[in-house]
């Protein structure tokens, strides 16, 4: 195991930032075997970790990603001005106490910061993956942090947490390996899409793969990236994260340039518009079009039931850890519902579980958000899993 | 503890998996579970009481029972509890009916609107009681659906339902011993164990 990337640990009760930190690195040799049949000879995973585990390694967390997400998911990255993607909640005093769990989040692979993926270099061919990058599953995802957490000591996890993809990895590692998580945290998820949720991911997949750069995927080879369609991808997806009414709230109808008076001959802009093109051109600039299409395919398979002949209560039945469900009230894209699917099948598998609808405005992005009444109800269920840690 | 929550363990066999609606700050599950070691499940709207209940490592969903328990299977609990919570429900006979179908047994407990001192204060007043076990006025009330100790038995009558046992609890000893009597005039809260 590398050193304790955490260089600044905070030690007053207040939330506060869990400092800076440095992702570290992981090589595996032994081949990974992927749910499709295809093998990944080598790889490497990038991953952070945040607080220490305990001597008798009980107190260890795994925190899974979603879509566009990554290993970086609290303090900040030396000379970064924003923190990781789920500061809010990850932290000293925070719900996920970095002075009481050691904290592991780790960049999946397929995905574009670090871990192996499209852009990594394919060891039989010299050159990039691109498009030929295998497909990945849930399930493997959970076999590589497994073995991750094998190299890092771990025998069991105190908690496996995710939201939306990162969710559905939470259940997988239930159901895979259920004796080796406590709890398993599930947050704006289901067990698996709807037809309105695989639509989405089309026209996103299709605004790329639609985009003369695309190359059917090989678009390193031409130098070029996709970005027009990536960032079409993203302003799309991003509409779907979010609320009516959280847009509303956040942007109205104000104009940031031009006038309604001289209409479409001026350069009319609503703040909604000049927002989602920011948001995908940084985002265009920052993530790969494959691993876009990748992790939406990943979404779209996802089938918690599937091999339990489509019964979601067949399949928690395999379980052995507790589970707490969250859902937000205007996530439409992840909706009560799918959250509440979860929850009655693990009530019907006889399995512990609680569950919270927060009462939220952003959608899905809520998830994210700090809003106290998510914060102390995820606080007290941490407390239950901090005090089955030795 | 109230007095109700301190009779209801008594027909509760250990080990048996109990669903308790309406469980509030988890009181009554977190006893049955330390006493009884049940397999507990609180059903609950109010977000401090969820957050509380969580807190003591209590298994508990959110969930309003007035959309109904139609998500969870027939007979999947041993025990179906509704403790203080009857009067709250916009339609408390199909929740009950509901919690005869989840549960193989169920206990309802509610106050008794036809104890002496509701009588006396309607009576001498010819206002709506409000007192230690019912603290709210009229028009602020979560409490919408009140009945006696009789009414509740009517109903059981004509819904076929079986009463396998009930009391009433008071205030004190000596009025326990007029509830044993004269349940619907000396009975604070009425406890009864159902079944279909």
């Amino acid at each position: 195991m590398s050193e304790q990337s955490v260089d600044n640990v905070a030690t007053e009760s207040q939330p506060q930032s869990i400092g800076i930190v440095t992702p570290q690195s992981q090589h595996f040799d032994q081949p990974l075997v992927l749910a499709s049949g295809r093998v990944l000879s080598e790889y490497d995973v990038v991953y952070e970790t945040y607080g220490e585990l305990n001597a008798d390694k009980s107190n260890a967390i795994l925190i899974c990603h979603a879509l566009s997400g990554h290993h970086h998911a609290a303090g900040f990255h030396q000379g970064d001005k924003k923190p990781g993607w789920w500061d809010h909640y990850i932290g000293p005093g925070k719900p996920i106490d970095s002075q009481r769990f050691f904290i592991v989040s780790m960049n999946n692979l397929g995905g574009c910061h670090g871990s192996t993926g499209p852009t990594s270099i394919n060891p039989e061919t010299g050159k990039a993956w691109q498009s030929d990058f295998p497909h990945m599953r849930c399930r493997d995802w959970v076999n590589s942090q497994r073995n991750l957490m094998k190299l890092l000591g771990i025998d069991q996890w105190a908690a496996v947490i995710g939201g939306s993809l990162g969710g559905m990895q939470a259940m997988r590692w239930a159901l895979e390996y259920p004796d080796e998580l406590r709890h398993c945290i599930v947050i704006a998820s289901a067990t698996k899409l709807t037809a309105q949720n695989i639509a989405f991911n089309e026209v996103a997949r299709q605004a790329i793969s639609s985009d003369p750069d695309f190359h059917d995927g090989f678009y390193i080879d031409h130098n070029v990236i996709p970005k027009r369609g990536l960032r079409l991808a993203r302003m799309v997806g991003h509409i779907t994260y979010l609320s009516e009414d959280g847009m509303g709230q956040k942007f109205g109808r104000e104009l940031k340039a031009g006038s309604f008076m001289l209409g479409s001959d001026d350069d009319v802009e609503f703040q909604v518009e000049s927002y989602l093109r920011y948001q995908g051109d940084m985002f265009s600039e920052v993530f790969d079009a494959n691993t876009y299409i990748l992790m939406t395919k990943a979404l779209d398979y996802f089938d918690l039931a599937r091999e339990y002949g489509d019964d979601a209560i067949a399949a928690f039945s395999h379980a052995k850890c507790s589970f707490f469900v969250v859902s937000f009230t205007s996530d439409w894209r992840f909706s009560t519902q799918r959250s509440r699917e979860i929850v009655d099948a693990l009530v019907a598998a006889n399995k512990p579980v609680s569950y919270a609808e927060i009462e939220a405005d952003f959608g899905h992005d809520a998830f994210l958000i700090p809003n106290k009444r998510y914060e102390n109800v995820f606080h007290a269920y941490m407390q239950r899993v901090a005090e089955g840690c030795q | 503890m109230r007095f109700d929550l301190e009779v209801i363990p008594h027909w509760i066999k250990p080990g048996s998996r109990v669903l308790d609606l309406g469980c509030g700050d988890g009181e009554l599950l977190q006893k049955l579970q330390n006493d009884k070691q049940v397999n507990g499940l609180g059903i609950e709207i109010d977000e401090e009481q969820i957050t509380a209940c969580i807190g003591k490592g209590l298994n508990i969903v959110e969930q309003d029972l007035n959309k109904g328990l139609a998500n969870f299977q027939d007979d999947s609990f041993d025990i179906v509890v509704m403790a203080h919570a009857l009067q709250t429900l916009h339609d408390p006979h199909v929740v009950i009916d509901e919690m005869l179908r989840v549960g193989k047994e169920c206990i309802v407990t509610f106050p008794n609107f036809a104890h002496w001192s509701c009588r006396l204060h309607l009576n001498t007043k010819g206002r709506m009681p409000v007192s230690k076990f019912m603290p709210y006025s009229w028009y602020d009330t979560p409490n919408i659906h009140f009945c006696t100790v009789k009414d509740f038995e009517v109903l059981c009558a004509e819904n076929a339902i079986k009463v396998l046992s009930s009391t009433v609890v008071s205030h004190d000893s000596s009025e326990s011993f007029l509830g044993a009597l004269l349940p619907n005039l000396f009975g604070v809260t009425a406890v009864y164990h159902i079944s279909r």
